[in-house]
């Protein structure tokens, strides 16, 4: 216990004293755990919310539908097929245009009774169901158009022209002025027969357009249906008495123009969008783990350079190499675990950014379940990291000679010789810099590998964009991740993925420029001390240091392109789509650019230290 | 004050001091000096005396808290950052207890150094170590690292290092407090060498058979000169005789 005691009380000791690098350790770690502990709980996102919603709403096995004017009876025929235990319908669909602000969306409007029903019965998660003179809005086009109940909306056929099907949510009316019903939104629901909004395609993507879906009373709908030029459609509902036989139903029976989906279908549609989310994220978070590894390792080793001589102090006390491993163990331990809990609450509180413009199902919006399963694989990971970056330098430096410890003798660098030969041709902070570079070849490596990975992120996310951009260009859904464009939900979904994912990508890149840098100056403050003291001036030292960071920045930068191009084509779907040249050289640029900026203020404290006080304190 | 002819380096009460309120540490206390050039002068006093800053403080590495220092008729207390850089690269050379070579840089690369950061190009840079290794006898070892080297050796790097750029003064911190007697005369005879070719030398030592090999001595306590000797036989005399080393 008092060993436990004293250990702790070292290691607080020490993380009082250095609290800037602690701070920026925790930093890398909440970083990695926040997009780790997203991707998790997007998890759940994928399946549950799906199968809550089924059994919240008697969800259909099978959604039979028709594109046609009246009612055949091949449709309502199957309310009597065999293996058909129970169904809903046939209802009838009108496509009247809502009405919102002066903005039109085509909507499927489906006439329902006031009563429930067994099959396909919607939950209501605000308001009441279908009345007389009001409309019960779909969750997800609620969400997209920022209805709410007691708001008043017309659903009619427009005067003017409309944008006609699939001309998207948010078109302008224009001129176009409603002649039709008003109606008050009464209620607000979701359902299991249907896909998110706007891959509503219901029965089929060819059988109906890209609409959002509204119910109302019979009444309401067959008047609607009458001032929009008829029926557009009829739909059955139907309960099988084995659901598992959906699929084998809905192949079955599609003929004669009927349209037949099974519920397993519509799962796959909803899951689709949340796992490929999930994808993104899983595969970003194993990203910042290894940024974060590489921060953890920056830091640790830097440490280990100031700390030689306190290592030296404590072994001349007594202390036994164990003891000094603990000590540096559990410094980096207690910040991997505040850095975990820090970032478990944060990619809780991010993550209901990522599912609610979707909300089209039960249990989606809000924030996920924060199972145990969640918080012992995000604290696990933090863990893990923190042992994996520390114990290698922690058990070299507590090996390390007490006499040499005490007297902070500096670590011996590598020797490049081609390098020292080919810099004495440049001006003095390029010499100096190409030099220091080369001292640390590993920590070299290490920058150039946590730049290759934020550039290649970013590169993914720019032919993301590129990628949807085109597809917004070419006006129809589909394409890698099903995305229109600006103003589709699913579009504004996947942009939040990629701002959460990001921002944790970027913020940690810039912490370890800064790491790194800071680890060089640590390292280099003797080497620094006697250029200076051989007449090298503080900027040029300074301007050493940050060339020191420039040279594996650059081609770690380069490298990051192909790095990109090859993680665009294993998380995605769809052919690449590289960014512009200019913009693939805009992000080399900024990189170098940031690179420099932010080394130079670490590169500045560095060269301006007391030359005679670092060369009379250290005797190496 | 402007230092007068013969004069290359001169101070006027200068003092450097650490620390605030009650930690106040005074290293130099109201030192006035002049050495004359190609001077030796041997600082001695015991450890913790503020002899190492003084040398700091001459050669620019530090700035003093109070006083006026000059170099070649040059006051250099007020420099800028860059102009000191400037006089550390042209007109100091400094040899450390230490050696405080760079170890990844072989003999000759690391007397190339200060020629490089002069701005010479590395042919010149070249030329000039070779000549210089040459000259304190470590021409066969200019390709070996530091590490691979001995004490005096290192020192005699060092030694060549300092004088690269041709300085007009070179200061010594404890150049034989890390080496064997046979080193330190190695050493020695360096200096003498470099005293006979009229180079200015300040010698920081507590080593008093060292300073006996100076044209004058200074001795130092708590910051401030407390005695000062010109000595007659000084490195113009018969070296090991004097320090009781070799033939």
């Amino acid at each position: 216990m008092g060993r436990l005691l004293l250990v702790i009380r070292l290691a607080a000791k020490d993380v009082r004293r250095n609290r800037a690098e602690a701070l920026l350790l925790l930093v890398a770690i909440a970083a990695a755990t926040t997009t780790l502990t997203v991707a998790l709980a997007l998890r759940g996102v994928t399946s549950a919310p799906y199968a809550a919603t089924r059994a919240a709403t008697s969800g259909p096995d099978v959604v039979a539908a028709v594109q046609q004017s009246t009612l055949p009876s091949q449709l309502s025929g199957l309310e009597h097929a065999p293996g058909v235990v129970a169904s809903s319908g046939p209802y009838l669909i009108a496509m009247p245009n809502l009405v919102v602000d002066g903005h039109s969306d085509p909507v499927m409007a489906e006439g329902r009774d006031p009563t429930a029903t067994s099959v396909d019965q919607p939950k209501l998660t605000s308001g009441h169901w279908v009345r007389k003179g009001g409309v019960v809005i779909e969750r997800s086009l609620a969400d997209l158009l920022g209805l709410k109940v007691g708001d008043r909306v017309g659903l009619d056929n427009l005067v003017g022209g409309g944008p006609g099907p699939g001309g998207g949510p948010g078109s302008s009316a224009g001129a176009l002025r409603a002649v039709g019903p008003s109606f008050e939104v009464v209620g607000i629901a979701v359902t299991a027969a249907l896909q998110p909004s706007p891959l509503n395609t219901y029965a089929h993507p060819s059988g109906f357009p890209e609409a959002g879906l509204v119910w109302v009373t019979r009444a309401a709908a067959e008047q609607l249906a009458a001032i929009t030029g008829g029926a557009f459609g009829y739909t059955l509902n139907l309960k099988l008495a084995d659901p598992s036989d959906a699929l084998t139903f809905a192949a079955a029976h599609q003929h004669g123009g009927l349209v037949l989906i099974s519920w397993q279908s519509i799962a796959a549609k909803e899951g689709l969008i949340v796992s490929i989310e999930q994808t993104i994220l899983l595969t970003g978070s194993w990203l910042l783990g290894l940024l974060a590894l590489a921060s953890v390792a920056l830091l640790v080793g830097g440490r280990m350079e100031q700390q030689t001589r306190r290592i030296g102090l404590l072994k001349a006390v007594g202390a036994t190499p164990a003891l000094v491993t603990r000590v540096l163990l559990a410094e980096q331990l207690v910040i991997a675990l505040l850095g975990a809990a820090v970032g478990l609450v944060i990619g809780w509180l991010a993550a209901p950014l990522l599912t609610n413009p979707g909300a089209s199902l039960v249990g989606a919006p809000g924030a996920p379940t924060l199972d145990l399963s969640t918080i012992l694989v995000v604290f696990g990971a933090a863990i893990t990291v923190a042992i994996v970056a520390t114990l290698a330098p922690a058990v070299r430096a507590s090996r390390t000679s007490t006499v040499s410890a005490l007297a902070d003798a500096a670590r011996q660098p590598r020797r490049a010789g081609w390098t020292i030969a080919l810099s004495s041709r440049f001006p003095v902070p390029i010499l100096l810099g190409m030099r220091l570079a080369s001292r640390r070849r590993r920590r070299a490596v290490l920058s150039a590998a946590s730049l290759a990975i934020t550039v290649g992120s970013l590169v993914a996310v720019l032919m993301f964009r590129e990628h949807a951009n085109s597809l917004d260009t070419s006006g129809g859904l589909g394409g890698l991740f099903r995305f229109s464009g600006p103003g589709d939900p699913l579009w504004e979904r996947g942009m939040n993925v990629m701002l959460v994912f990001t921002f944790a990508l970027v913020l940690l890149a810039l912490v370890n420029a800064v790491l790194v840098t800071w680890a060089t100056v640590q390292d280099a403050r003797h080497a620094s001390a006697i250029e200076r003291a051989l007449g090298a001036s503080p900027d040029q030292v300074g301007w050493a240091l940050v060339v020191a960071q420039l040279l594996p920045a650059l081609p770690g930068a380069i490298l990051g392109i192909p790095v990109g191009v090859g993680l665009y084509d294993a998380v995605g779907r769809h052919a690449s789509t590289l960014p512009s040249a200019p913009t693939l050289l805009g992000v080399l640029v900024a990189t170098v650019v940031v690179v420099a900026v932010l080394t130079a203020i670490p590169a500045r404290i560095g060269a301006r230290r007391p030359v005679a006080e670092i060369l009379q304190s250290e005797t190496a | 004050m402007k230092t007068s002819g013969g004069t290359l380096v001169a101070c006027r009460g200068l003092r450097k001091d650490y620390g605030t309120g009650e930690g106040l540490v005074r290293a130099v206390d109201e030192v006035e000096l002049e050495v004359a050039r190609g001077e030796t002068l041997a600082v001695m006093g015991p450890s913790g005396c503020g002899k190492s800053t003084l040398l700091h403080l001459l050669g620019g590495l530090d700035r003093p808290t109070a006083g006026e220092l000059w170099l070649n008729d040059r006051r250099i207390d007020e420099l800028s950052e860059r102009s000191l850089a400037q006089l550390r690269r042209r007109e100091v050379g400094f040899v450390f207890q230490a050696f405080h070579l760079m170890e990844e840089l072989t003999a000759q690369e690391n007397v190339e150094l200060p020629a490089l950061l002069a701005g010479r190009t590395p042919r010149q840079a070249r030329d000039r170590a070779r000549e210089l290794l040459e000259e304190v006898g470590l021409a066969d070892r200019s390709r070996h690292l530091p590490s691979t080297l001995s004490g005096g050796q290192r020192q005699r790097v060092a030694i060549a290092r300092a004088l690269a750029n041709d300085p007009l003064v070179v200061l010594a911190d404890e150049p034989t407090g890390n080496l064997d007697s046979t080193a330190t005369l190695e050493v020695l005879r360096l200096f003498e060498s470099l005293h006979a070719r009229g180079l200015t030398l300040v010698v920081v030592t507590h080593d008093e058979r060292i300073a006996a090999t100076a044209d004058r001595l200074i001795s130092m306590r708590d910051g401030a000169f407390v005695d000062e000797t010109r000595l007659t036989g000084g490195t113009s005399g018969s070296l090991a005789g004097l320090i009781g080393l070799g033939s």
